[in-house]
């Protein structure tokens, strides 16, 4: 098939601009990054500078794809990464727009690839569980539910892409912030620390330029993971009761 | 090829005393460095996946000063994360017969004879607290109704001893140790270096002192001294450019330790993991597994007869299919070991009884399952793979038989290390799957992850501390020396020189090239007279390469085009290793199968008598590497033909 991009290039001779690309032979089964990828060759043979995009595992787990397509983080369809996208989805003549994340927390590094560490350091805040090597008990010593080592499992799941900011009209970090602070309050072996968490995590977060939430739940539904907004409710909780219970707060 | 029989350098320094107790003793007696003297001694480890991450938190919870480097935005994304289905441990919680002893044979029969008893022993002895230490992390394991951990079987063992995350295990373990590191950067213990790619390695009077790294945004080349550099850098299954691996998975950190001195081994151990989907055409840039964990309810089979290939497997009945690993090894069906399970693939293929368009795969089939346990059940268990598969082949699994084959997945070759974890090249410690390893010719599934997260938490920590010892006299390292000169600028002509070649090909199309020949001279068969042709084509692909590639853009900026082209370029010296060692090694084992040596049912024919060693490799300049041997004594287990039937 026959395809139009139009493709945000930002760096070196391109001020940020929009430049139009032709794929005349694009083949059904490719991946959306394996037709990048024939874009960027035949870019090289022609001399040209290809187009810069992050991708890694290509298996939808790493995290580290990203791009906003036609408008909408990792593209149109449900529980999907940009590297899950299959061309089969796409027919002849369509125009395909391909842009990078849009969020002050994520500063452009070069066309779509932009700096998303914003995210690292709210782990670094509080996301984790203070037990060195060598300090653990048996691993049966504690049980968990299955039911609640399940949920903890689904906030788990995120993988820190960053597709929830990037869909949120107020550039939130909430989706992503909230995952890991309910991981952590659902098991026990997070519930020593999960008033200091939420409170530096939260605190992080803000510092780092992500906006505020306002429902808009945008950012659920275009999570390639499809992690819940139920997570930002806990985290509002969590919150409210670190607030109200801790003596260093606010 | 000179062989060197004396070996003088490769002292493996296993312990004394009964492989039981090796560790015990070793523990006791290795010396210590005490808390104020740690504040003094910095450690560069270069990786941060799970064997680099874990390495780093547990260094830096010790109060050693820790620089972590990695390529990618984050160290979250490492390659670990990638892995499915899970981590094997001797907890013996199911009750069914298993214990430290059994998972170290297991290990050792599963590697078909070719690893050390002492490291594998270790491995099994330090599994049950990884366990540990991943739960009290939060590690969102799967659980029993009763609210206790939950097991599955997976290939080459008849006990349950993997634990599991659903089908992320290994994004469940390196969030666990990520989140670990994440708590000590934020103490300032370790500093995270994002998008810096090692070069090179800098030594000092023969000692590893530091890296000369890239910084991937600007450009520049950074000089980091240490008193311990620690690879922790994965393996080197991209050499095949198609392979399970990510994308930027390669081999240069390693490459380059080799080429300062650090031996190479057994480079032809890779493994091919039978359950892969498909190749489908050559614009393909990698291929995707499908967990091992499937074998445990899905069942492989392919037609009897080469006329049915062709048609829908709904129209082929029952008495018209040959499930051929439940016929050649009724003990183990569907759970042989990968190497196994990849060749029976190939044979039944090479018959002619492949089927899809292209000839080359297998069906792995979940009809019995569903109708056995009901489609919730299974979906409970595989739901996310399925719909990975899904995803890629716009095929439903529920309702048509997967079609698998398979690819290249891990390899067990690496950086020669002693059992402290130690290169040829003092203060050089290679982790993780960068090092050769104790998986042999063949590891087992479930076992990267347990030997990624044991060498970080649980062995380099103690290890390094005989070397570091030494050093609490030695001070900072300094970076304005002769030693750090001449090695950046090194690395600044090499990146020079791919600028100034000019010519008309891509990076891609060279590493593509090289993916072919290694696929078909040196992948899941071998022999001779490829070997040797392969070798060929690769110095002539080398050369091609530097006269005829063209680098885009420049070196001061980001740019991942010149980051692929110095990939690739480390590829290619390893390719021909590999060709080499595979070509030296007159046997069949594991992973590594030669076609001249095979029993009469077409299984691995070892020659324990000749090749009971590992192979390790010195770099030289001349292009001729000199080999090493390493004899393996087996003391505790008594080495038999490996059998699954």
């Amino acid at each position: 098939m026959k395809l139009t991009l139009k493709i945000w290039r930002q760096g070196g001779k391109y001020k940020g601009e929009f430049v139009t690309y032709e794929l005349p032979n694009v083949n059904a089964h490719m991946s959306f990054l394996e037709m990048l990828d024939v874009l960027n060759e035949d870019l090289v043979s022609r001399r040209e500078e290809p187009v810069a995009f992050e991708h890694d595992c290509r298996e939808g787990i790493c995290g580290t794809c990203s791009l906003v397509i036609d408008g909408r983080p990792h593209g149109p369809w449900k529980g999907t990464t940009t590297c899950q996208v299959h061309m089969r989805h796409y027919k002849d003549g369509d125009t395909i727009v391909i842009e990078p994340y849009r969020a002050k927390a994520f500063p452009v590094l070069k066309d779509l690839v932009v700096d998303r560490s914003a995210l690292d350091r709210i782990i670094q805040a509080g996301g984790y569980v203070s037990v060195n090597t060598g300090q653990a008990q048996d691993a049966n010593a504690i049980p968990v539910s299955q039911e609640d080592a399940s949920k903890a499992f689904d906030s788990a799941a995120c993988i820190g892409c960053g597709a929830c900011v990037a869909a949120c009209p107020n550039a939130s970090g909430m989706l992503f912030t909230s995952a890991k602070v309910s991981h952590l309050a659902m098991l026990p072996q997070g519930h020593a620390e999960r008033r200091k968490r939420v409170l530096a995590m939260v605190a992080q977060m803000d510092t780092e330029g992500f906006g505020q939430c306002s429902n808009v739940k945008a950012c659920e539904a275009e999570c390639p993971k499809e992690i819940s907004v139920d997570n930002i409710a806990r985290m509002n909780r969590e919150y409210a009761a670190a607030v109200f219970t801790s003596e260093t707060a606010m | 090829m000179a062989t060197d029989e004396r070996s003088l350098r490769l002292d493996s320094k296993i312990p004394e005393g009964p492989v039981g107790e090796k560790w015990e003793n070793y523990k006791g007696h290795v010396p210590l460095v005490s808390p104020n003297n740690k504040r003094r001694i910095d450690v560069i480890i270069v990786g941060s996946g799970l064997a680099g991450a874990s390495a780093a938190a547990s260094l830096g919870e010790l109060g050693y000063n820790v620089k972590v480097f990695t390529y990618h935005d984050s160290p979250r994304r490492a390659h670990s994360i990638a892995a499915q289905g899970g981590i094997n441990a001797a907890k013996n919680y199911r009750n069914d017969g298993d214990s430290v002893y059994r998972l170290f044979y297991d290990t050792i029969k599963g590697g078909d004879f070719r690893a050390r008893e002492g490291n594998v022993h270790r491995l099994a002895e330090v599994s049950t607290d990884i366990i540990d230490q991943c739960v009290a992390q939060g590690v969102p394991f799967a659980r029993e109704y009763g609210g206790l951990l939950d097991n599955r079987s997976f290939g080459g063992t008849q006990v349950s001893r993997t634990f599991y995350a659903r089908g992320q295990t290994g994004q469940q373990l390196l969030i666990g140790a990520y989140q670990a590191l994440s708590r000590q950067i934020a103490l300032g213990s370790v500093k995270m270096y994002n998008r810096h790619e090692m070069l090179d390695v800098v030594t000092v009077d023969g000692k590893a002192r530091g890296i000369i790294a890239r910084n991937l945004i600007t450009g520049e080349l950074e000089r980091h001294s240490g008193h311990a550099v620690v690879l922790a850098t994965g393996g080197y299954g991209n050499v095949f450019y198609l392979s399970t691996n990510a994308m930027m998975c390669n081999v240069t950190a390693a490459w380059r330790a080799h080429r300062r001195g650090a031996f190479f081994g057994n480079p032809c151990f890779t493994q091919i993991h039978p359950t892969c989907i498909p190749v489908s055409g050559d614009y393909q840039s990698k291929l995707t597994l499908m967990s091992e964990s499937l074998r445990n309810d899905g069942r492989c089979w392919v037609p009897k007869n080469a006329a049915d290939c062709k048609k829908h497997p709904s129209e082929i009945p029952e008495d018209a299919r040959d499930y051929y690993l439940e016929r050649k090894y009724p003990a183990f069906g569907n759970l042989v070991p990968r190497d196994i399970a990849s060749r029976a693939a190939k044979q039944v293929c090479d018959e002619g009884r492949g089927i899809g368009q292209t000839g080359l795969a297998v069906y792995l089939d979940f009809a019995d399952a569903i109708k056995r346990f009901g489609r919730k059940t299974i979906e409970a268990r595989y739901g996310n793979l399925f719909e990975m598969y899904e995803k890629i082949t716009g095929e439903n699994p529920y309702e048509v038989p997967m079609r698998i084959y398979p690819a290249v997945h891990y390899t067990m070759g690496g950086l020669w290390v002693d059992y402290e974890l130690m290169t040829t090249v003092p203060g050089l410690y290679a982790c993780g799957e960068a090092n050769f390893s104790d998986h042999g010719a063949n590891r087992l599934g479930a076992s990267a992850l347990m030997q990624g997260l044991a060498d970080g938490y649980f062995v380099l920590p103690y290890t390094i501390g005989s070397y570091l010892s030494k050093e609490i006299r030695t001070g900072a390292i300094a970076t304005n020396t002769a030693a750090f000169d001449t090695v950046e600028k090194e690395v600044r002509e090499r990146i020079q020189k791919i600028f100034s070649i000019n010519g008309k090909q891509s990076a891609e199309s060279f590493h593509r090239r090289l993916g072919k020949i290694m696929w078909d001279k040196c992948g899941m068969a071998r022999d001779a007279q490829g070997l040797k042709q392969a070798i060929q084509e690769i110095r002539e692909l080398r050369k091609e390469f530097w006269s005829d590639l063209f680098m885009p853009g420049k070196a001061d900026e980001f740019n991942p085009e010149l980051e692929k082209a110095l990939r690739v370029a480390d590829f290619i010296e390893l390719g021909e290793l590999m060709c080499i060692d595979a070509l030296n090694r007159n046997e069949s084992c594991g992973g590594h199968f030669r076609e001249e040596y095979q029993t009469e049912g077409g299984e691995a024919l070892r020659d324990d008598k000749g090749y009971m060693y590992v192979a390790a490799w010195e770099w030289s300049e001349n292009g001729e590497p000199t080999l090493h041997k390493e004899p393996l004594n087996y003391e505790e287990i008594e080495v038999v033909q490996r059998s699954y039937e």
